[in-house]
């Protein structure tokens, strides 16, 4: 097993590596720019080397950099964890070059599934179920008629390169189809360098069911349990579950003996994980793999009680996978909300800033992985996602409502969050009923907020509590003392800065949480 | 004490005095007695009638007070009758100028309205980037474009005038 293993990401997930790190007696190594001194990643790993300004290419996209990094402080293994380099075949290869091992699959797995129009291509051999459409990028405007004629309509019009939601379009009628495949090259031109767009069938408001499987350098792969992610805003996943109760155990067979062809074909090792689109009538189709471990892993984790950052050090280090596919049993069911430092309320406009309070659940079947702390600003340069809250229980109603107890508990102060959105979620009908599609977070988000019985009870309280804090030292005065007639308070920090928001010592409560938390 | 407190806007009016544990209070005419302690800075513990209530208080980056009870979010305004910026408040909310205001620190990438333009309430002003996502400012209110306080390229912070609409 390796001794040091460098971790090329910030955020929760740079947390989440170190802390697998740390159980397994590996030394770990964290990188940060300019912004990230104070990140939590930084706090919690062994060794730290700086790289460079905020911006990512000078820091957390360079290369050159980070190989660096790895060779300075003698890591002999690197964890790109999701996004920044996690899918970039060129620096698995620089890895390997440099004689540093990438913990994730072969830079020619990464190739061969990173253009989707190639991996159609592969797939169509190996006898995947795909998306009718056409797996070569389209020559002309006449070419993409003539395919969305005999598909028939409405179309989809995909960037080969695109990924995250973006560079997608889609056309209703053949009116429609030549400006719309402009706009959609431009656009992929502009966001990942290369023009190549295709064309696939439009399919109604589908399920976005997704297969974890794993792989090791002996040829073995294996599928876990499947993973619903249709609650989607924008493309962008925010909520995901395990097991998709719309999955029976044929299905699961079926769809996990598919993501495991698809894996072979690409001689794939690591993890994984194949994206399926789901009609009504559980027709199931490829979508695209994603050759990283996925923001949403710990909902696997938590149904098959596998840790899958170990498992992934395992096979990187050449060890054969030590599960069989008859050992994966899926028990219980879990849930991840994704936490966003966003505005619900206003356009989900993003929130950096400071952390002034962080009050956290814990209890039954609740778990953490976050890269936040209280006093720890936000900085706006990166991807706004501060954390997940994971349940796990028996069953899915259990999970619902030890989600929404949580959620109660759960208080990020000085920055908007989209705690408050959970709530509506997990409280709606369809979503109770696991009635979900891709289209389930639009039509909701156009529904006015139902009120709530016990709000009419608690609105004279919460006019009490407003003017009873009104009478709390203002800015910059004297921290309260015993004559104020109230319980014994904890010493409060004074309430500063010219627009209200409080600015305790960083040093002091960042301590104070960390003490409890850690 | 006599305060009036809005919360979402609907007007309650309070008195507040110093009791044993905590406080008496009435909240339009109704009497409250209140047993409360200040579990830590912006967190109250309030057990009115055996009920017990959290509350927890922020402030958004605009200066708004915020109430958090449970895992509601309730906006509140406290005018203290006696304080004159809290009349001042009360007087001029609604008309003269709107001024267009950076909801949170960014780059301002695109400027869409002009000085002069003629805009309706929810026209997009400028585009203000953050966090890897592009955000459009709106018109609060329709009028005319009189300042627009940014250029593109340049960096503005939560708070900072970006327009204003007359």
């Amino acid at each position: 097993m390796f001794k040091r293993i460098l971790i090329a990401n910030r955020g929760e997930i740079a947390v989440r590596v170190i802390r697998a790190c740390r159980e397994m007696g590996i030394e770990s190594v964290a990188v940060y720019s300019d912004v990230d001194r104070r990140a939590l990643h930084v706090r919690k790993a062994d060794f730290c080397e700086y790289l460079g300004p905020a911006l990512a290419s000078e820091s957390y996209l360079n290369i050159p950099k980070i190989l660096e990094a790895a060779r300075r402080s003698g890591a002999e293994a690197i964890h790109p964890g999701y996004g920044f380099l996690s899918e970039n075949a060129g620096f698995a290869r620089a890895c390997r070059d440099a004689g540093i091992v990438f913990i994730g699959p072969s830079p020619e797995s990464m190739e061969m599934m990173g253009s989707k129009t190639r991996a159609r291509q592969h797939m169509k051999q190996a006898n995947v179920p795909f998306v009718p459409g056409t797996d070569t990028g389209l020559k002309s405007a006449a070419e993409a008629l003539t395919v969305a004629e005999s598909i028939g309509y409405p179309v989809m019009l995909k960037a080969s390169a695109g990924g995250g939601g973006k560079g997608m379009r889609m056309v209703a009628s053949a009116g429609e189809l030549a400006s719309a495949l402009e706009a959609t090259r431009s656009e992929a031109l502009r966001s990942f360098g290369d023009s190549e767009v295709y064309i696939e069938k439009f399919i109604e408001n589908p399920r976005h069911v997704e297969m974890q499987i794993f792989g090791d350098t002996h040829g073995n792969v294996i599928y876990f349990a499947e993973r619903e992610c249709s609650v989607q805003r924008r493309h962008q996943k925010v909520l995901e579950e395990a097991p998709c109760s719309f999955v029976d155990p044929d299905m699961r067979r079926r769809m996990g003996e598919v993501a495991v062809q698809v894996g072979k074909a690409a001689k794939y090792f690591n993890a994984g994980t194949v994206e399926f689109l789901v009609d009504a009538k559980k027709n199931f189709y490829f979508l695209e793999m994603n050759t990283r471990l996925q923001v949403e892993h710990p909902v696997t984790e938590m149904v098959t009680g596998i840790d899958l950052v170990q498992l992934q050090f395992k096979v990187a280090a050449g060890e054969p996978l030590p599960l069989k596919q008859e050992d994966i049993v899926v028990r219980g069911h879990a849930m991840e909300l994704r936490i966003y430092a966003e505005d619900p309320d206003n356009s989900f406009f993003p929130s950096p800033g400071r952390i002034t309070r962080l009050i956290s659940p814990s209890g039954p079947g609740i778990r953490r992985d976050s890269g936040m702390y209280e006093g720890w600003v936000v900085p706006l340069d990166y991807d706004p996602l501060l954390g997940k809250l994971i349940a796990y229980g028996e069953n899915r109603q259990q999970v619902i409502n030890r989600l929404r107890r949580a959620l109660v508990e759960y208080f990020i102060g000085g920055i908007k969050t989209n705690i408050s959105l959970f709530r509506r979620i997990l409280l709606h009908p369809d979503f109770q009923a696991g009635r979900v599609d891709t289209g389930f977070l639009d039509r909701l988000l156009k529904e006015a907020p139902h009120g709530d019985a016990r709000t009419a009870r608690r609105t004279p309280i919460v006019a009490l509590a407003a003017a009873i804090f009104a009478q709390q030292p203002p800015p910059g005065a004297h921290p309260a003392s015993s004559h104020d007639g109230l319980h014994a308070a904890t010493p409060r920090t004074a309430v500063t800065g010219d627009n209200g928001n409080a600015r305790p010592s960083g040093w002091k409560t960042a301590a104070r949480t960390e003490g409890v938390s850690r | 004490m006599k305060y009036e407190v809005l919360i979402d806007g609907h007007s309650h009016q309070i008195e507040l005095e110093r009791a044993n544990k905590g406080y008496e209070a009435t909240v339009d005419g109704e009497v409250f007695t209140l047993d409360v302690a200040m579990t830590a800075r912006d967190v109250l513990s309030i057990i009115h009638e055996g009920r017990s209530y959290e509350a927890k208080r922020e402030y958004s980056l605009l200066g708004e007070t915020h109430i958090i009870m449970g895992s509601e979010r309730f906006l509140a305004e406290v005018r203290d009758p006696r304080s004159l910026r809290s009349r001042r408040a009360a007087a001029g909310a609604e008309a003269g100028p709107a001024k267009i205001i950076a909801p949170m620190p960014g780059k301002i990438v695109r400027v869409i309205a002009a000085e002069g333009d003629e805009v309706e309430a929810g026209q997009g002003l400028v585009v203000v980037e953050a966090m890897k996502m592009q955000n459009e400012i709106k018109a609060t209110k329709k009028g005319k474009v009189t300042k627009i306080a940014v250029e593109e390229g340049s960096a503005v912070n939560a708070g900072d005038l970006l327009a204003i609409v007359e």
